[in-house]
């Protein structure tokens, strides 16, 4: 059920655009229904990145990876332990951009019925790594019809990424990265025992979404090749506020469109908000410098205490006998 | 309850296997020997904690206060606006399985719940029920659950069967930490009354008497006159430590484990005996006689109560600066804790080292520096005189506490002082040890007897780590700078890797150390003769 029900829902939606598009419905799925999932995934994120923003962050807890600043002989771990704002940066960046903490990732094993082995296990890390990072690379490439001239950068990364040199038109290796990398995303949750178990229709979902629309998008650029410049004519006119229908685009394109509509406004109610998370997170993004400088409570509230003259009280003649000095004798 | 008789190599057959049944489905059964029992009315009345009634963890009905959804629900309500971490954690987890096998009690139970992602989820499906659009409309497809008096038991089961390590968020790559998610959790079972006996006792000790022990003034005194006497066996020097003096210039606490059982008094007679040699002019108390802190392990509010008494003796006896003990959250709570909710202590110096005048500036704010951090300055400045021969009898290994890794990055100090105590010290495996490192499965108060199953379990992945240093090395010592670590870790020694002992890091330096006008010594601070020595008295 958590993989059929989602599995069905993205053929639903692919099933949705070929019918609307059969019915003539191209305006509705060629602009309203873009113009309404951006608007949903902009201010979608905006919304819930502010309701993060707006809990306190009442105390400095990061996640210390690494030798603390102390004694000046003592090399300090400044990116996995950081003391400054700097090294804060280094240590988000590595984060964000090479998935450091994904990369420490061991495996750990009962072997032999009595013996604990931990060996390194990158793989979760490389599929994680190429599926971003492919996907980022994808999403670049598509500025492409939005703008005109074309950037000169795009070029460049096109020059890089048709690197294979094969086909006419030249095969893009990120769309295949991009799909192979979901692909096995997915088949790790499903054949990883602990995977599978902890994983939700909410974990599938996105994925058959993404494997949809890279799908989509590899089959009209080499198999079924759509009008492109019909395409980027649409293109255009959305960025203009002047949506154009033109009669040559086919249906398959209509299907690539709507999923990516449907990615962009389940987007802010998903877990694919971690993208905007990593950087709230307080374990990676604060400096480990708590006893340095006063970390403070926006909430910190007075709170009932047991006085030393409470305890004296209770214990005096103890105290006394004991010789141990009293504030009243 | 009967006794658990569980076998080591029984206990070993972990079965990874997942239940046929999704998580959902699949009821909590609360099973003997794997959680704590409740605490007494008593103790909760102490403190003033809410919904204080009888119930029993194998009871159907847990008698809970007739509002108590409303409570937990309100209670999860007022974390989220209180807490980023709370709310950015209820949210953005992908559930990549990453900190799956990171955690001990998974290790050493295979129950998936025991995963930290699993544990998470537990309340997280109660979140996603209550708090968000997807989980109102959609249920259980988007990972939603009612709140039920199942689900209530079975969060307070996992959740006191997590010691919050924070081993999981290292390798979480948004560093989700479960270690904030339980206390949390736990905070939510207290406002209904569900505390463990072996939390409410400490934190009602702590609060009227000034350490978890309930140890009265004089007991303080008394016990620690005993290590005196023994000191003065082994080495032929009286000390004579001061207690509640005012104009002292630095104000020592440790957690009063230390004062109390073996082998923690070994520690004790080690600091006793450094602040000795030094001629420190410093002083105990007994109001503030606790540097650990059970209320952390019940809610945000008793840990600042419990806590504020070291800055107020601290200003009360007028003491320039704070020195700590070894204990492990004791360290998380004042390096991560204490200056935001007791301070600032502007009415103390910044510490300095009276002997070499070094500065302790990673502390100017908080102003209480790590025994540690202070003993590894002196080695190296050259002011102690060090007999490494008397530890030959060890071959020691370290253990990182959880917190003052994870919560601190306290790695190489303990490790410097080691190396010039001992001559022999061997590291257990990379992946154990320092950020890595395995907690002693029974941290955050599940220290009691009647849960001794998932405290072997728990304690399994570290013991293992331990029992290959002792394959390999003949290792025969586990030091470590925790009192929990030293009360707990005994008894997982003795169950999983008999013969090797387990000592503070101060203790080893008290061997070591050589002391003017001391006579030559023939046993260490166990009383246990040394190598060569024998007969010599």
């Amino acid at each position: 059920m958590k993989i059929l029900v989602p599995f069905f829902a993205v053929i639903a939606l692919v099933l949705l655009a070929v019918i609307g598009t059969a019915a003539n419905l191209h305006f509705l799925f060629g602009a309203v229904i873009p113009y309404a999932a951006l608007f949903i995934f902009i201010f979608g994120v905006i919304y819930r990145v502010l309701k993060w923003a707006k809990s306190p962050v009442p105390f400095c807890i990061p996640t210390t990876c690494g030798q603390q600043k102390s004694l000046p002989w003592i090399k300090q771990n400044k990116l996995e332990n950081p003391s400054g704002t700097l090294h804060v940066i280094g240590r988000m960046a590595l984060e964000v951009l090479t998935f450091r903490s994904l990369f420490r990732n061991i495996k750990g094993e009962l072997r032999d019925g009595s013996k604990f082995v931990y060996g390194s296990d990158k793989w979760l890390w490389l599929g994680g790594i190429a599926f971003h990072y492919a996907f980022l690379i994808v999403l670049l490439r598509h500025i492409r019809l939005f703008a005109e001239p074309t950037p000169a950068y795009l070029y460049i990364l096109e020059a890089f990424d048709g690197f294979l040199q094969i086909g006419i038109p030249r095969l893009f290796a990120t769309g295949v990265v991009l799909l192979a990398a979901a692909a096995f995303l997915f088949l790790r949750r499903i054949y990883v025992p602990q995977v599978r178990y902890i994983s939700l229709a909410a974990d599938y979902f996105p994925l058959f979404l993404i494997m949809g629309i890279a799908a989509t998008g590899i089959i009209m650029r080499y198999f079924f090749k759509t009008d492109i410049v019909g395409v980027k004519e649409l293109a255009m006119g959305l960025v203009g506020f002047n949506p154009v229908i033109p009669k040559s685009v086919g249906s398959i394109f209509y299907v690539h469109l709507l999923l990516v509509s449907a990615l962009f406004a389940y987007f802010p109610f998903s877990k694919l908000m971690h993208m905007g998370g990593v950087f709230l997170s307080p374990t990676r993004n604060m400096v480990a410098n708590s006893r340095e400088f006063r970390h403070v409570n926006p909430w910190n509230y007075p709170v009932k205490v047991h006085t030393y003259e409470e305890y004296e009280e209770d214990f005096r003649e103890k105290m006394k006998m004991a010789e141990i000095p009293v504030e009243k004798e | 309850m009967a006794k658990f008789t569980a076998k080591p190599k029984d206990l070993i057959h972990i079965d990874f296997k997942n239940p046929r049944t999704g998580w959902m489905d699949t009821p909590v059964d609360i099973r003997e020997h794997m959680y704590c029992h409740p605490t007494k009315a008593k103790d909760l009345e102490t403190v003033g904690f809410p919904n204080i009634h009888e119930w029993r963890p194998a009871d159907e009905n847990w008698n809970l206060p007739e509002d108590w959804k409303e409570t937990v629900l309100n209670g999860i309500k007022e974390r989220l606006q209180k807490y980023r971490s709370f709310h950015v954690f209820m949210d953005i987890c992908v559930r990549c399985g990453a900190c799956a096998d990171k955690c001990h009690f998974y290790l050493g139970t295979g129950d998936p719940k025991n995963m930290p992602v699993l544990r998470a989820e537990l309340l997280r499906s109660v979140y996603r029920k209550y708090f968000t659009a997807s989980g109102k409309i959609l249920g259980k497809t988007a990972g939603a659950r009612e709140l039920t008096e199942d689900v209530l038991k079975e969060i307070w089961y996992y959740y006191y069967q997590c010691t919050e390590c924070r081993r999981c968020s290292v390798f979480c790559p948004y560093g989700i930490d479960q270690a904030e998610i339980t206390m949390i959790g736990r905070e939510l079972t207290n406002l209904v009354g569900l505390q463990l006996g072996w939390i409410g006792g400490p934190v009602a000790n702590c609060y009227m008497k000034g350490n978890h022990l309930g140890l009265e003034p004089h007991t303080i005194k008394s016990n620690i006159e005993m290590m005196l006497d023994d000191i003065e066996t082994i080495t032929g020097i009286r000390i004579n430590p001061t207690f509640n003096r005012k104009g002292a210039e630095i104000l020592f606490v440790t957690p009063s484990g230390d004062l109390f059982a073996m082998p923690g008094i070994y520690t004790a007679m080690g600091y006793l005996m450094l602040f000795h040699e030094l001629g420190l002019d410093y002083t105990w108390s007994t109001y503030a006689s606790e540097g650990g802190n059970f209320g952390f392990f019940s809610s945000n509010e008793m840990a600042k109560r419990l806590n504020s008494k070291i800055y107020a003796e601290a200003k009360r006896l007028g003491v320039k600066w704070v020195l700590g003990g070894e204990c492990g959250h004791m360290w998380r709570v004042l390096h991560q804790y204490m200056d935001t909710w007791n301070g600032p202590a502007d009415f103390l110096e910044v510490p300095k080292s009276p002997i070499t005048g070094t500065v302790f500036d990673n502390a100017k704010s908080a102003k209480m520096t790590h025994i540690s951090e202070f003993t590894a300055d002196l080695i190296k400045h050259g002011k102690l005189k060090l007999d490494k021969s008397r530890n030959d009898h060890l071959k020691v290994t370290f253990h990182d506490s959880c917190n003052t890794s994870r919560g601190m990055g306290m790695l190489d100090e303990p490790r410097y002082i080691i190396k010039n105590v001992c001559n022999h010290f061997y590291e257990m495996p990379e992946n154990t040890i320092r950020e890595k490192t395995f907690c002693c499965g029974s941290g955050t108060g599940l220290n009691a007897s009647e849960n001794m199953e998932l405290r072997m379990r728990g304690g399994l992945p570290r013991a293992n780590a331990v029992k290959y240093v002792h394959e390999q090395h003949g290792v025969n010592m586990l030091a470590n700078v925790c009192a929990i670590d030293r009360a707990t870790l005994s008894a997982s020694m003795d169950y999983w890797v008999p013969g090797v002992g387990v000592a503070g890091v101060s203790e080893l330096v008290g061997n070591a150390l050589v002391m003017k006008g001391e006579k030559e010594r023939t046993a260490d601070l166990r009383g246990e003769t040394l190598p060569g020595k024998e007969g010599a008295e």
